[in-house]
């Protein structure tokens, strides 16, 4: 319903048509171009992952309870604890960063809520759309196989020669090698066409009257990441197509046995790879700046300065990656040179946060379940960032590199930034997607305990890896066994978050109550579509208004939400263009 | 659009809606320009593919100045040159082809799309004969690379006659021969698939599917093509004119 007008025709016998229940086939779902479909099966699969990935996790933080098991004879699913922890991590690594938090918010969240915030009806490229989701489904299942087949252990980042036939392999390893370097590739390109069909959808859909400036941020953040996506993703793609051939054929591009040169995967994996972890970051800073504004009730701080250090951070992004390789042999002058830009990449990442506290300056803050999501982020990420200076200095780094201080570090941007936005979003844009709304109090449960959780969990490793715990090993030192324990502790109850909002989201779903068009107040385009939308997005012509007026709302009730100022409906333009 | 209900559409739209335009475009002129945007970034997205080849081809050609001089001789640059010509004539036929999609001219078009096709096939066929060739007598990737000396190039025992077979795979030639058969193989793999795409079009243009306002796909094929020879032009001096 657009704005205050209630009018809703013939709205009491029969229940109203929306894209979820407008046909109900199943095989309607498969073959979908609705790219609220599309991102619902998204959202569906990468939480699959997250939850995957997490198992995965809790395993190997199990592992590390004890510093030497008891009993070195001690085996799990035919594995000794070694082998087995080998596996976790890297099966951690590998499903948490490819499956879940790379398509994670764009791929899901920005599926359903782009299109939207342009006032459009779907994406540019419907078909590639749907194209995009099978090869993601695709890589999905190669890594099932992958698991099925016994899993990895090389590390997420594959380097050779362990990888690629080096190493002394058992055959099903080799085996599974093969199936994940198909997977890497595929999902690559799943992640290419993604970000190709958001550009050319915020180019080509965006409305006459909404000029750039007059997109929501997240659409900003979006635009910022496709261009990395389709920029970078393409080398990483080459990278395990190589890679592949190398370990089945020993052409001798990486072997060093073969004539390869092995720091060159470095490169080329890190060419792509750091410039993911800004794939990662950007569309959940992008989730971020909508929440500040939506729960502060104040128009977003610094606008453009926030859209434009998305771009400078994508473009700086293409830079920095020899950060990573500092110790691998790389020239000190090359290391000099990347230890400098990467201290660039902070500038950026500052302007954002700082903006996002003077936006909640002075604001009516309403702690919402996304609003403390929004916080956790801010404090997060504040830590995380601070923490990769830390690292970009190559001294610091001789010494801390592949320790758990690097482990603390990127957990604090992966997991206490992108993975806390994409819950914060998932909780804002809830009562959109699915038409229900979320128990508030136990929303506001799992954040803290996801807050709690996680602090525990990390903050214990900056200090056992300033003090030498090197990463990636099933045994340690008696010294380090209270850090260990309390992130096993704190992963736990980060476990224990997520799992609870599992089961309060899914219980929403059948008892939860009636959403609102606009629970929140939020003044982006969606929320002027009925909740859940329709099949073509808006039954009326979304009212055009700048994407942080808050003022043109006013609250009605809890089960009405918010609804346009009857001025604004009079004054204001519609956005004629839709329909 | 194939999911849709049908029935808000028909209440609200104008009656003049051309049966090509997906429901959610306005009009033609976007629906055109949005697939044309795709297809220019799907190239971008091509040019960083191919990069790391390009990137990894300077790394070995810097280690390995003098072996990749010597090994260059034993690929043919008549035939490497026969087929830059063979590409740069399916470019024209391929630019035509959007020409006459535009007119209308169904004879030229489909003449056009089948002259590409066929130029593309030649393509693979050279580069057929230059792989078996190589493949037969050794002249292949990494630690697989041995030579007898009876085989190397006239050209190469012509000017340096001392050269063994067993010289060059100690220098690492079987680096050159990886990243040619990469290189190569991977651009083999697009003119593979564009040869599958000028098929569907040439089917499409029998039916009769196109016209003056819908002639994307040629369009966009034609864009995808001029990529696949712009990458050939750039494969043939690095790999075969290295004097
Ligand atoms: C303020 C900006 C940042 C700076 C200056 C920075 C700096 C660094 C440096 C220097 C390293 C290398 C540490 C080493 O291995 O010795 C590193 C590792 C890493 N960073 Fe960051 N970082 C920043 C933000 C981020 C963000 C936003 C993410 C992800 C969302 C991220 C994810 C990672 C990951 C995943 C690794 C380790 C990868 C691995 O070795 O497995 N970083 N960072
Ligand atoms: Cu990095």
């Amino acid at each position: 319903m657009a704005g205050g007008v209630v009018e809703k025709p013939a709205a009491h016998d029969k229940p109203r048509k929306h894209y979820l229940n407008h046909v109900k086939t199943f095989g309607s779902w498969l073959v979908t171009l609705d790219h609220k479909r599309i991102a619902m099966m998204y959202l569906c699969a990468v939480s699959f992952a997250l939850l995957l990935g997490g198992v995965f996790a809790l395993a190997l933080r199990t592992v590390l309870w004890n510093g030497t098991p008891a009993d070195p004879e001690t085996s799990i699913l035919g594995a000794t604890m070694e082998q087995f922890y080998n596996k976790m991590f890297t099966l951690h690594g590998a499903v948490m960063v490819f499956l879940f938090i790379i398509p994670g918010i764009p791929a899901a969240l920005g599926n359903f809520i782009l299109p939207m915030q342009l006032g459009a009806k779907d994406l540019a490229l419907p078909r590639i759309n749907l194209l995009s989701w099978y090869l993601y489904v695709m890589g999905l299942v190669l890594f099932v196989c992958v698991l099925v087949l016994g899993g990895l252990d090389t590390g997420w980042t594959l380097y050779p020669p362990y990888s690629m036939g080096g190493g002394s392999q058992s055959q099903h390893v080799w085996h599974s090698l093969v199936l994940a370097y198909m997977a890497v590739f595929i999902l690559g390109f799943s992640s290419i066409l993604t970000g190709l069909n958001f550009i050319v959808t915020m180019h080509k859909l965006r409305p006459p009257g909404m000029g750039m400036y007059d997109m929501p941020l997240f659409l900003w953040a979006l635009y910022a990441t496709s261009l990395i996506q389709v920029l970078a993703t393409p080398v990483v793609g080459i990278t395990l197509g190589l890679s592949l051939i190398e370990h089945m054929f020993h052409v001798g591009i990486f072997l060093p046995q073969y004539g390869g040169d092995p720091v060159m995967y470095q490169h080329f994996f890190w060419f792509y790879s750091h410039p993911a972890v800004y794939i990662m970051i950007l569309p959940a800073m992008g989730v971020q700046s909508e929440i500040m504004g939506t729960f502060s009730r104040k128009h977003i701080f610094g606008y453009k300065a926030i859209a434009w250090s998305s771009i400078a951070i994508a473009a700086i992004g293409f830079i920095v990656w020899g950060h990573h390789m500092f110790v691998s042999g790389q020239s000190p002058t090359a290391g000099i040179i990347f230890s400098f830009l990467t201290y660039l990449v902070a500038i950026p990442s500052a302007i954002k946060v700082f903006n996002w506290v003077a936006t909640m300056y002075k604001g009516s803050i309403d702690l919402k379940t996304p609003m403390i999501y929004g916080l956790n982020f801010i404090y997060l990420f504040g830590i995380g960032g601070l923490t990769g200076l830390f690292l970009a200095s190559i001294s610091n780094n001789v010494h801390l590199h592949d320790t758990y201080f690097v482990i603390a570090h990127f957990h604090m941007v992966m997991v206490g930034s992108t993975v806390n936005a994409f819950l914060g979003g998932v909780h804002l844009w809830w009562p959109k997607m699915t038409g229900r709304m979320y128990n508030e109090t136990l929303g506001r449960i799992g954040a803290i305990l996801v807050f709690v959780g996680f602090n525990l969990a990390f903050m214990p490793q900056f200090v056992s890896g300033t003090r030498g715990m090197p990463r990636r090993y099933a045994n340690y030192l008696e010294e380090f066994t209270t850090f260990h324990q309390a992130s096993t502790v704190g992963a736990y109850i980060l476990g224990a978050g997520i799992g609870l909002q599992v089961l309060y989201l899914l219980y929403s779903l059948f008892k939860g109550k009636k959403a609102p068009d606009n629970p929140w107040g939020a003044a982006s385009l969606e929320w002027q579509s009925e909740s859940p939308p329709d099949f073509h997005n808006f039954t009326k012509p979304p009212i055009m208004m700048g994407a942080y007026d808050y003022e043109n709302w006013e609250y009605e009730s809890e089960e009405a939400g918010w609804k346009l100022k009857p001025e604004v409906i009079e004054t204001r333009k519609t956005l004629s263009k839709v329909h | 659009m194939s999911t849709g209900v049908a029935d808000h559409e028909t209440k609200h739209d104008l009656p003049a809606r051309p049966p090509e335009l997906a429901m959610h475009f306005d009009n033609m002129h976007q629906q055109f320009h949005s697939g044309k945007l795709g297809m220019w970034l799907f190239l971008g997205q091509e040019l960083l593919f191919f990069c790391g080849l390009f990137t990894a081809y300077a790394v070995y050609r810097g280690n390995h100045q003098e072996m990749f001089h010597y090994v260059h001789y034993f690929l043919d640059w008549k035939l490497g040159a026969v087929n830059t010509v063979v590409l740069l004539v399916s470019s024209l036929t391929a630019a035509w082809s959007v020409r006459a999609a535009m007119l209308e001219q169904r004879k030229v078009l489909i003449f056009t799309l089948l002259a590409t096709f066929i130029c593309a096939g030649i393509f693979m066929v050279v580069k057929y004969f230059e792989y078996t060739h190589k493949l037969h007598i050794g002249a292949v990737w990494g630690g697989g690379f041995n030579v007898a000396d009876a085989d190397l190039p006239a050209e190469l025992v012509a000017k340096y006659p001392d050269m063994t077979g067993a010289k060059l795979k100690e220098m690492g030639a079987g680096s050159f021969f990886a990243i040619y058969f990469c290189m190569t193989g991977l651009h083999g793999l697009h003119v593979l698939v564009g040869m599958g795409l000028y098929i569907w079009l040439l089917v499409r243009a029998l039916k009769g599917d196109f016209n003056r306002r819908w002639y994307g796909a040629v369009d966009n094929v034609a864009l995808y093509w001029h990529i696949v020879d712009i990458i050939w032009i750039f494969l043939f001096p690095m790999l075969y004119l290295i004097g």
